[in-house]
């Protein structure tokens, strides 16, 4: 039904001309669900616009064909496109909270859908919309129909594009990172959602997403992207079965899971290639154990495998074929059973209490307040990681930030935290000074945690001066020689600012500047959510080496479960501000006793590796 | 000789060792450099870029003051305050006719009483300086205008390719190519700045200065006023008004407007809402009314303390001063609008938050983290407000509240130009001179501000 | 909402405060009640017994801020400060140095002032918004580069250019206007035609190229993303969609526009010969006359402190974020 052609699109960029897709081929049949994976910078969102023709104005269709039925969509004057757009092909996107028009009510919006492509007028669109509405599960739509977006939740937002879209029954639904930015039990809803709705109305769709959990528990068959090129296609079962090209393999190797606990994660070094140059050879080539001089000089074509499953990798040449190099597997060596836990709790809280207060009427005086966190305890020993995990709003990263006594002055902190001796909620401002040498914190966002004016040196010796202001410049400048080292950068890196580095090494500095002050606790503030796979997967690595060499405790609050997994010796799991269970890590995982924490397990989607699942028919 | 440094002469020098130090440290500064070095990317800022500087020389030379010595007298000097400008354009400034001249005239525009064979009558009469140096006008002004425009344009061209030369010689030695290829890379624009565009610019400037200046030694090339300055002079001395007051209104606020703004930003609770309560009580006054209200005041007060100010040159140069500061005054609440509003965004960015992590000073956190990440919205607000301000200085001077009516400006160009537009036969080139300076001036500043504006706003979509 | 705008409109109050305080201390702080005495009875020469009677007309014969004579809370009141601070916030003006009412000339002046700025307000949002949207209809186009051409040339030139042009070309060369001057209502049209129009060209270039940067900002929005991949057509996209969320900048930019469309009919109404506001303080101006100027600085602000809650209304209807809390 749908199918691309050799699809090239380039964007315009000061750089020069960067082509974002190369050469993408692929067909999608009714009802089929297509998953289109990537890290960012592949160039799957890129693809996705393109069929529909919104690229933004600096971009354009370079060469190839989109195709929809009969008609080539890469040529069509926009006013016969927009025909197209919406009715036979509509999209929904990854951001619920601004894809939506904030100052018109979701059921204008809809009814504009509804009449831009069908007869229905007046009460009658009004009447279809308000029946999407209780179609796609949103409660009394009858009320809602005339909420403004932001009166709904995110979840509600997104059931409400998905409305939108739907609303002119669609041949072919294109979802960008549909669940991306909503929580792990919403994802399961939307996505339950938007098969049953898929089943029901027999459309295809086309779901770009970088999340190889949600490709297993959804797709039909999946494409991998790798710096604008398709690198291998096949069916679900068969890619999972047995991922074929190298990149794939290690993208599955990096993931995070329980199986993986005892050794380190398959990083791959590294990042994606800017796409503003030409390539000679095999774009994985630099990042790849297998690579050859073959691999380097010469630009390996699609290979077919039989049963539909083709790669891009001279490993499946049908003559002289490059020999796979398996990566070497990374073992923890004996530090794993040798990392000694103390017995002394490094961090009691007790009934810790977070109030955010409300102004309101006329003076803005405080009328109230919003319970973030409510009496919440826990302790952590030297050495040890604590998981704090839970969705959006549930007050942990608040519990993070007021155990740091970084809320002092705009919240109301109540209850009990000591580190070692020190009584945080009461310390003064010494105490807090010796307080914050034992702790430190890293943060969500590689490029919002580092001031982008300063040199990475100075950002290094900046806590190193302010808390241990005894040592002199040599010896400071002797310290932050070695945190580089220990998180494997360079020492040119020194003199360079943020900008210049990768997400991931931009991590490796937040993380050397919270080293610096030598603390024993780190506060880890989703320190991977920004991060590709294979990024993510070199940071895990760091931190859990560092903590072998280091006993440095974490409390890692997440919302990754997989992270957890892999990573954590202790989870607390927190809902609307409250600890609803802790427990190790194995038993909590394996048998988890509280209603939440099962909800919460069982939406997240997993990666089902070697499944031969044979019930899933192509149609032809 | 002994030299003269006036009130604004001081915010001059001021201004200029700030640029360069300001452009010293952006040479250090990779990431400055590289958005600087964006700024100058566009063929249109770096022309605006290439007239602005010709007008920042201009008004340069006319701020470096003195007074002469009197010939034969040890320590006595004029009274009269002369600065460089004036000696370069002496010819102009002592060339002065009885009234109204159209522009190269070698006659009056208007009869004149005189007695012509013993006969009291009215005729126009020949100018004292314009075109004295022609017998019999009539048969030798046109040719006479045309060689000197010739010359002035051979010059200019001249000029203009001994510029081109020296920066293909530079370009050669740099790239270390041949000269042929330097000079086709620079002819093709393949040299990764618009070096041709500059040059372009410099050569339609050195055409047209030229061709005035040629014309200039034997006439009025833009005609006299009506009592007979020379216009060119005139209006060569508007452009330090407008420069002082376009530069030195926003300099001199700034400081408040930045250091407020950030302690409200970041400090919030109640510095926050006393500092919005007073700028919000500084905008709701109508700046115009605000002005005119503290020129009046400040007149009185200079009418009422003669010792403060001993010559004219010094009130008029207070009253300059306090004008620009009146006007910095009033364009201070948008900048610290502005700033306040980005550091409640910065204060949230976690770099914030580690540096509280880590115990850092109050003190420290505003000066170097968040100081540093607002400067780009100083420069942009500054270089906005330049165009802005020159614009309002003609206002205000027409409505009688701006520059002292002795000083040279444009805004009290425009209102003898006004007057003399209604007159018959009409004088068009006082209001033409006026104009064509002041667009120039101020189009430039517009398209150089855009460009700043493109390379330092990460938002900037108005391209 | 409505905690909201009665909020606004206290702090309202609270603002005119603050400017009547500013004002106080603008104009009775640098020159002593002596010296304006002085100055209005002319020259350094005047007997002191003229400056006390001056003086005492105008009740400027207490103490300042504060008077230690007084008793009770007359240590207050009975204070320059208070008497004229007072009469000011109730609207009551005083006199000029004429003796004619400042409050009844400003209750005369205000019809044409207004009748000047309100056409000009409207018709240039308008017409800004319109071409705004055209440009950005037609942008990366040559349409839309030589609009901003246009536009920064307009932007440069001073407003002073376009009333001597437009007097010159539409008053002196064609007659098709009267040069200046002003008539109550019937005739009032003929006489208000060029001042509009040529206020109208003035703001032309810096509001379109506003709105023009507002929308475009607006169009790299993900809703524009959604309206259309639901097909709605480009037209619908900026009228509907952009327009509507442009609203709430451009209605703060109007409330920045305030100011410059002060000062604009100040010029205007002196060139134009229209017995507004604007006038009646350049007459204060240049006769010197403190009591006019002061009173116009308070009712301009009034005006303004009235005309900016007049913004915080539209801004509270137009985004509904503000207006269902």
């Amino acid at each position: 039904m749908l199918q691309l052609d050799q699809l090239r699109t380039e964007i315009h960029s000061s750089q020069g001309i960067v082509v974002a897709v190369d050469g993408v081929s692929l067909a999608i049949q009714p009802g089929e669900t297509f998953a289109l994976v990537g890290e960012s910078g592949s160039g799957k969102s890129v693809t996705a616009l393109s069929i529909s023709r919104l690229l933004p104005d600096n971009a354009c269709i370079a060469a190839g064909d989109v195709r929809l039925d009969d008609a080539s969509l890469a040529d069509l004057p926009e006013s016969e496109m927009r025909a197209y757009r919406g009715g036979r092909i509509a999209m929904i996107f990854q951001e619920p909270a601004t894809s939506l028009n904030a100052v018109m009510s979701v059921g204008r919006q809809l009814v504009e859908a509804i009449t831009t492509h069908t007869e229905l007028r007046g009460e009658a669109a009004r009447a279809k919309a308000l029946d999407w509405l209780r179609r796609v599960g949103i409660a009394e739509p009858e009320r809602r129909i005339d909420s403004y977006p932001f009166q709904l939740s995110g979840g509600q937002k997104q059931r409400v594009m998905i409305a939108m879209a739907l609303a002119t029954e669609p041949a072919l639904l294109i979802a960008d990172e549909p669940t991306t930015a909503l929580d792990v039990t919403v994802q399961k809803q939307i996505l339950d959602l938007l098969l049953d709705l898929q089943r029901e109305r027999g459309m295809a769709m086309l779901l770009i997403t970088h999340d190889l959990g949600v490709v297993s528990q959804v797709a039909d068959r999946v494409g991998i992207m790798y710096a604008g090129e398709l690198v291998e296609l096949g069916s679900k079962a068969a890619f999972f079965a047995k991922p074929l090209h190298p990149y794939a393999t290690r993208l599955l190797g990096a993931l995070p899971d329980v199986d993986k606990r005892g050794h380190l994660l398959e990083a791959i070094a590294g990042s994606v290639p800017p796409l503003y140059q030409a390539f000679e050879g095999c774009r994985f080539a630099p990042r790849c154990y297998s690579a050859t001089a073959r691999c380097r000089g010469e630009i390996p074509p699609m290979y077919e495998m039989g049963g539909g499953h083709s790669v891009r990798c001279f490993a499946y040449a049908p003559e002289a074929a490059v020999p796979l190099v398996r990566p070497p597997l990374r073992d923890m060596g004996e530090g794993r059973a040798a990392r000694q836990l103390g017995d002394q709790a490094l961090l009691t809280v007790e009934n810790l209490r977070v109030r955010f207060p409300i102004r309101s009427g006329l003076l803005q005086r405080v009328s109230g307040h919003v319970d973030a966190v409510h009496e919440v305890s826990f302790s952590l020993r030297p050495g040890e990681t604590l998981a704090l995990v839970g969705e959006s709003g549930s007050g942990k990263t608040t519990t993070g930030k007021a155990i740091l006594q970084l809320l002092r002055g705009t919240a109301v902190v109540d209850g009990q935290a000591m580190l070692g001796d020190i009584d945080l909620m009461r310390a003064g401002k010494a105490e807090l000074k010796r307080a914050r040498r034992q702790m430190q914190i890293i943060f969500q966002d590689p490029f919002g945690s580092l001031n982008p004016r300063m040199r990475v040196g100075e950002i290094l010796a900046e806590g190193i001066q302010s808390l241990r202001p005894e040592l002199d410049l040599a010896e400071r400048r002797r310290r932050v020689d070695a945190l580089l080292e220990q998180v494997s950068l360079p020492q040119s890196a020194l003199t360079r600012f943020p900008h210049e580095f990768s997400g991931g090494q931009r991590q490796r500095i937040a993380i050397a500047r919270a080293l610096a002050v030598e603390p024993s606790l780190i506060v880890c503030d989703e320190p991977t959510s920004a991060l590709d796979v294979s990024v993510q997967a070199q940071i895990l690595n760091l931190l859990k080496e560092l903590q072998q060499q280091l006993g440095v405790a974490y409390l890692f609050i997440t919302h990754n479960i997989g992270v957890v997994e892999y990573l954590a010796d202790r989870i607390a799991v927190m809902q609307a501000g409250r600890i609803v269970e802790t427990g190790e890590s194995a038993s909590l995982l394996m048998s988890p006793r509280h209603d939440y924490t099962r909800t919460l397990l069982a939406a997240v989607p997993r990666v089902v590796v070697g499944e031969a699942d044979t019930e899933v028919l192509l149609p032809a | 000789m002994k030299i003269v440094v006036l009130w604004t002469d001081w915010v001059v020098l001021l201004v200029l060792l700030g640029t360069l130090a300001y452009g010293w440290k952006v040479m250090r500064q990779p990431h400055l450099a590289v958005t600087w070095r964006k700024a100058f990317n566009t063929a249109t800022g770096t022309s605006a870029a290439t007239v602005l500087a010709v007008f920042l020389v201009i008004g340069l030379l006319d701020s470096l003051h003195y007074r002469p010595a009197i010939a034969g007298k040890a320590d006595a000097y004029a009274t009269e305050t002369r600065s460089v400008l004036d000696d370069i354009l002496h010819h102009q400034q002592t060339g002065r006719e009885r009234s109204y001249s159209a522009p190269l005239a070698y006659q009056g525009y208007e009869k004149e009483a005189t007695v012509i064979d013993g006969q009291a009558t009215r005729a126009y009469l020949r100018l004292q300086h314009g075109g004295a140096h022609l017998d019999q006008p009539e048969q030798q002004w046109a040719a006479d205008v045309l060689l000197r425009t010739v010359a002035g344009v051979g010059l200019g061209l001249l000029l203009a390719a001994a510029a081109t030369a020296l920066a293909v010689l530079l370009l050669a030695r740099k790239r270390r190519q041949g000269l042929g290829q330097a000079w086709r890379s620079l002819r093709r624009g393949q040299v990764g700045f618009p070096l041709r565009a500059v040059l372009l610019t410099l050569t339609v400037l050195a055409v047209l200065a030229g061709v005035m200046a040629m014309l200039a030694t034997a006439y009025h090339v833009l005609g006299t006023d009506r009592v007979g300055n020379d216009l060119l002079y005139v209006v060569l001395k508007s452009i330090r008004t407008a420069l002082v007051i376009g530069t030195m209104s926003t300099l001199v606020t700034m400081p408040i407007a930045v250091g407020l703004g950030i302690c409200a930003g970041y400090l919030r609770g109640w510095v926050d809402e006393a500092i919005q309560y007073v700028y919000t009580v500084i905008n709701s006054i109508p700046y115009v009314l605000l002005i005119a209200a503290v020129v009046l005041i400040l007149m009185v007060f200079i009418d009422n303390h003669p010792d403060l100010f001993p010559t004219s040159a010094e009130r008029t140069d207070a009253r300059l001063f306090f004008l620009c500061i009146i006007l910095g005054m009033t364009s201070w609440t948008e900048l610290c609008r502005l700033i306040r509003g980005e550091v409640i965004k910065l204060r949230e960015a976690e770099y914030i938050q580690a540096a509280q992590a880590f115990g850092v000073g109050t003190w420290r956190i505003l000066s170097v983290h968040l100081l540093p990440n607002v400067m780009h919205l100083i420069l942009i607000s500054m270089v906005i407000n330049f165009s802005g301000l020159v614009l309002a200085e003609a206002v205000l001077s027409y409505v009688g509240i701006g520059v002292d009516p002795s000083m040279q400006s444009f805004g009290t160009l425009i209102n003898t130009a006004r007057l003399e537009l209604s007159r018959e036969p009409t004088i068009w080139w006082t209001l033409a001179t006026a104009f064509t300076f002041m667009f120039s001036l101020v189009l430039s500043a517009n398209l150089f501000s855009d460009a700043i504006r493109d390379a330092f706003d990460p938002r900037a979509t108005h391209k | 909402m409505m905690t909201y705008l009665v909020r606004r409109t206290l702090y309202s109050i609270l603002v005119l405060a603050g400017i009547n305080l500013v004002t106080f201390f603008l104009f009775f702080s640098v020159n002593t009640p002596d010296d304006m005495a002085r100055l209005q009875l002319g020259g350094k020469r005047v007997a002191q017994e003229a400056v006390e009677r001056w003086k005492a007309e105008r009740g400027y014969d207490q103490p300042l801020y504060f008077n230690a004579q007084a008793g009770g809370v007359g240590k207050l009141t009975q204070t320059v400060f208070f008497e004229s601070s007072a009469k000011l916030l109730r609207l009551d003006f005083g006199k000029t140095n004429e003796n004619r009412n400042i409050g009844w000339e400003l209750g005369n002046r205000i019809g044409p002032t207004l009748a000047l700025a309100i056409p000009i307000l409207l018709i240039s949002v308008a017409l800004s918004i319109i071409l705004g949207l055209g440009l950005v209809f037609y942008r990366h186009t040559v349409l839309d580069t030589w609009g901003v051409v246009v536009l920064v040339g307009l932007m440069s030139t001073s407003s002073l250019f376009f009333i001597i042009m437009g007097q010159y070309l539409f008053a002196k060369l064609m007659v098709i206007t009267p040069v200046s001057g002003f008539s109550p209502p019937p005739g009032m049209f003929k006489f208000l035609l060029l001042p509009v129009l040529v206020s109208v060209i003035a703001h032309l270039g810096p509001d379109t190229r506003l709105y023009r940067t507002l929308f475009l900002e607006e169009l790299g929005k993900d809703y524009v993303r959604t309206a259309r991949a639901k097909g709605v057509s480009e037209w619908a996209v900026l009228g509907r969609h952009v327009l509507r969320n442009s609203l709430i900048p451009i209605i703060t930019s109007i409330g920045l526009l305030l100011p410059a469309l002060l000062a604009g009919s100040i010029l205007l109404e002196t060139f134009f010969g229209i017995p507004g506001l604007g006038t009646f303080a350049v007459d204060g101006i240049t006769s010197q006359d403190f009591s006019i100027v002061r009173a116009m600085v308070f009712f301009g602000s009034f005006l303004y402190v009235i005309t900016y809650l007049l913004t915080d209304f539209a801004y509270a209807w137009s985004d509904p974020r503000v207006r269902l809390k």
